[in-house]
């Protein structure tokens, strides 16, 4: 076993890390961050898969880069719209009805 | 010529997803007019080019696959084509009468409906695993945006919700894509098919086929990952809603069936066709059964969406160890059955929004009385409803007669029931909005008045959805186009 | 009770799925790839422009990638602002006069954007590039804001939106410039592939950093807000 392949088989470990706490967790910031663990999986099995018998392939980590920016532009763009969420309803998590109006009353 | 037409067809969008982020709503809108002429012109070009010399590979950058990128323009991809120039410009003009240019922060629609346009044709025309993956966060990053634009507590959910089931779902898929890229050292789907189809299939490659697919199903809202689907489509502003309904998450089932139609002989198995036919099966029941019970005019559209994705599941097992014919019949459904969706639904949507505009509530009870102030958008809501409803000569029809055609020419005949309770419970949430806009109940009699091009636009698309199946040979045949050859002409 | 239960089966299920993924990367690791990337790669280096392979392929042979990469940062950056509906995105709360937060940031700030500048002139022959200069760059910016240093720039005006799409227009007008020319889109002219790598490569820097730091103050903290449709108001 390569440190490669090592590495391809810690990123599945995180990916299953971060998906059970985007599953399980309620609170917003923390169901991001879960998203983040995840994301850190799949780019390790993404670089760690092709290298473990090729040796270096730069095309792998140029995609991990590429990946990495999508996910920080996702991970921002959340950020700014959990604030404004608290800001407006004073809620962290997506498991109970704001309090306001949803299109009149029911 | 082909050369100029593919780059204008790259470049339109996002130059002016740029153009219109330098102005504000009011000058934006004419300048995205006139993009939308620019881009309609160039689509209906590039579909005219390869219905006269068939399908090429366009090597961007000057690279062939696999060192580069290679988009795949063939007759199903310009035929997805010309339909996102059809229902992206008509929303496009209806948003541009709709949204109201007083507010600054509407100024940010342009940009972001222009950068979701591109996603789109990125998403039709991708032949790269990963390329496809930067295409589809285009998109539903760009959706997300356009969800949330200005919104209340209400929409933010909504996007959140989408927002965070968008990335689970492309994280899924970029894993698949991780194994694809380990196992075949290469990412062009074409690349990954032409080697299955002379070597045996080496083991542990059906996970990256089956997370992909997982992936994007969550990304299509197929049934039982639907739930975050309604909020959105039913909280944004309608012209948001009928481009999301009608295109955005076509693109997503899009990119599935393509890799299931290359790959999914070799690397997929019976049980996992079955499966996802169940399950499109059960979204269409679910789907329509709460269709019918929502108060609320935009979620009863929402929901018909969600049924209406199921029946696009059906290719799945329709297409796997069937006969030539039957697979061929099963694939032209589906693409009538996206082709009519997408015209029905926009027009539904963008209708729906005239009705609300019009009444001052998305509520279903307050339509009484609608019918006599508002009949044109009433009939063009009616008139998608024909095609959802699948009564003939509509495109809905054409669509579902070849997935009844194909089921019994593989001999999977519960997939027919399927078809028959999805068409009855159609029309019983359709004609639940008729009843209850003629009701002369209610006791308002305040209607505002939207403006005449509002109510012409869903009208043209529900007239086009109609008339769809008439036309179903002519549009059909473009798919069925040899392909030139390798490389780039 | 119920919360156990379900606890326990979501835990076991990603046990199940992440066993399932592993088995798969081990057998998929014993077999070779048929496809052999990384040598058809440095046999077409040099056509490439830059030295280094990993840059090569983000902006020569995948760079539609990178374009819409970008692309998917600016639509960040402008839904990020969408949300902040104040006059000006720079909080005058956070304006400080800390004596020791000032001599600190005139030794720091310099210094990092001196580092942005050589990882972005580093990026053609080494580890570096557009990416990791404008991050190094935003928090530049992040660092200035944070100690309150005033940063009028920052209005979500024509100069801020300008400087978001700055990097995006010119590596989209270097992509049409020679399909015009008959080439395919995104293709260098033979010999200019070096230098319009290093300007697309800074002007990419200079707005990878701008949407970062718009994305970090977009802080939304007005009450403005656009009723629902339908929605009596």
């Amino acid at each position: 076993m390569t440190s490669s392949l090592l590495y391809a088989l810690a990123g599945t470990l995180l990916c299953g890390i971060g998906l059970f706490g985007m599953l399980w967790l309620s609170h917003l910031l923390r169901k991001l961050l879960a998203f983040n663990i995840m994301g850190s999986g799949v780019f390790l099995v993404l670089v760690g898969l092709p290298q473990n018998q090729g040796g270096p392939d730069p095309v792998p980590q140029a995609l991990v880069l590429t990946g990495i920016v999508v996910a920080i532009a996702a991970t921002a763009l959340a950020v700014v719209l959990i604030r404004r969420y608290y800001h407006l309803s004073g809620l962290t998590t997506l498991d109970e009805e704001p309090a306001f109006r949803e299109g009149g009353p029911e | 010529m082909t050369l100029w037409l593919m780059a204008g067809l790259l470049f339109t969008p996002l130059a002016w997803a740029v153009l219109t982020l330098l102005t504000d709503f009011s000058r934006g809108r004419l300048v995205s007019w006139v993009g939308i002429l620019v881009q309609a012109l160039v689509s209906l070009g590039l579909w005219l080019a390869v219905n006269r010399d068939g399908g090429f590979y366009y090597g961007l950058g000057g690279w062939d696959a696999p060192l580069g990128i290679e988009l795949r323009v063939d007759g199903l991809a310009v035929t997805f084509v010309l339909l996102t120039a059809v229902v992206a410009g008509a929303c496009g003009l209806h948003a541009g009468v709709y949204i109201d240019p007083d507010k600054p922060w509407h100024r940010y629609f342009w940009p972001l409906f222009w950068f979701l346009w591109s996603g789109l044709n990125a998403v039709w025309l991708g032949g790269d695993l990963f390329n496809l993956y930067v295409g589809l966060e285009l998109i539903s990053l760009s959706a997300v945006g356009l969800v949330a634009l200005g919104g209340q507590a209400g929409a933010l959910r909504a996007s959140l919700r989408y927002l965070l089931a968008a990335l689970l779902g492309s994280l899924a898929y970029l894993l698949g894509v991780a194994l694809m890229y380990g196992q075949f050292g290469t990412l062009s789907i074409a690349g990954v098919a032409t080697w299955l189809s002379d070597h045996p299939v080496p083991a542990g490659s059906g996970m990256a086929l089956a997370l992909m697919i997982a992936g994007l199903a969550l990304k299509t809202a197929l049934f039982p990952l639907h739930r975050w689907l309604p909020p959105a489509h039913g909280i944004a502003k309608s012209p948001v809603s009928a481009l999301l309904s009608a295109l955005v998450v076509k693109a997503s089932f899009y990119i599935a069936a393509r890799l299931w139609l290359e790959l999914g002989q070799p690397l997929g198995s019976l049980a996992a066709a079955q499966l996802i036919g169940l399950l499109g099966s059960a979204a269409v029941v679910w789907g329509s059964w709460l269709a019918c019970r929502q108060q609320r005019l935009k979620q009863v559209v929402a929901y018909s969406s969600v049924a209406q994705i199921g029946y696009l599941f059906l290719l799945f097992p329709l297409t796997f160890s069937v006969s030539e014919t039957v697979s061929l019949q099963a694939q032209q459904g589906m693409t009538l059955q996206v082709i009519s969706h997408a015209l029905a639904k926009a027009a539904m949507f963008l209708a729906a929004g005239n009705l609300i505009l019009s009444v001052g509530s998305n509520r279903i009870d307050a339509l009484g009385g609608v019918s006599r102030f508002l009949p044109f958008s009433l009939f063009s809501f009616g008139l998608a409803g024909v095609s959802l409803m699948s009564l003939p000569p509509t495109g809905g029809f054409a669509a579902k007669w070849l997935l009844l055609q194909a089921s019994l020419g593989s001999g999977q005949w519960w997939w027919v029931l399927v078809l028959l309770a999805g068409g009855l419970l159609s029309a019983a949430y359709v004609f639940r909005i008729y009843r209850a806009s003629f009701l002369e109940s209610s006791g308002t009699d305040q209607f505002f008045h939207p403006s005449r091009s509002l109510e012409v636009i869903p009208m043209i698309l529900a007239i086009l959805a109609l008339g769809m199946g008439l036309v179903s040979d002519q549009v059909l045949s473009v798919m069925a186009l040899p392909f030139a050859g390798e490389g780039a002409p | 009770m119920i919360r156990v239960v379900r606890l326990l089966i979501l835990a076991v299920a990603c046990l199940a799925l992440t066993a399932a993924l592993a088995a798969s990367i081990w057998a998929i690791a014993g077999n070779p790839s048929p496809v052999n990337l990384p040598q058809l790669l440095s046999e077409n280096l040099d056509r490439s422009g830059v030295e280094h392979p990993v840059t090569a392929v983000l902006l020569n042979f995948r760079s539609y990638d990178t374009l819409l990469e970008i692309g998917v940062l600016v639509i960040a950056g402008i839904a990020g602002i969408s949300m902040a509906k104040t006059a000006s995105l720079e909080d005058p709360e956070l304006r400080t006069s800390d004596a020791l937060l000032y001599a600190l940031q005139r030794w720091f700030i310099p210094l990092m954007l001196v580092l942005a500048g050589y990882l972005l002139w580093a990026g053609a022959d080494r580890p570096g590039g557009a990416f990791q200069a404008g991050a190094v760059l935003a928090a530049t910016g992040v660092l200035m804001r944070l100690g309150g240093v005033p940063m009028e720039f920052l209005r979500p005006g024509l100069l801020l939106r300008l400087g978001l799409a700055l990097g995006f227009m010119v590596f989209l007008l270097v992509a049409v410039a020679s399909a015009i020319g008959g080439d395919a889109f995104l293709a260098y002219p033979p010999g200019m592939a070096k230098i319009l790598i290093v300007v697309i490569e800074s002007v990419l820097t200079l707005s990878i950093a701008m949407v970062l730091l718009a994305l970090f103050v977009s802080a939304p903290v007005n009450d403005a807000e656009d009723p629902e449709e339908g929605s009596p108001s």
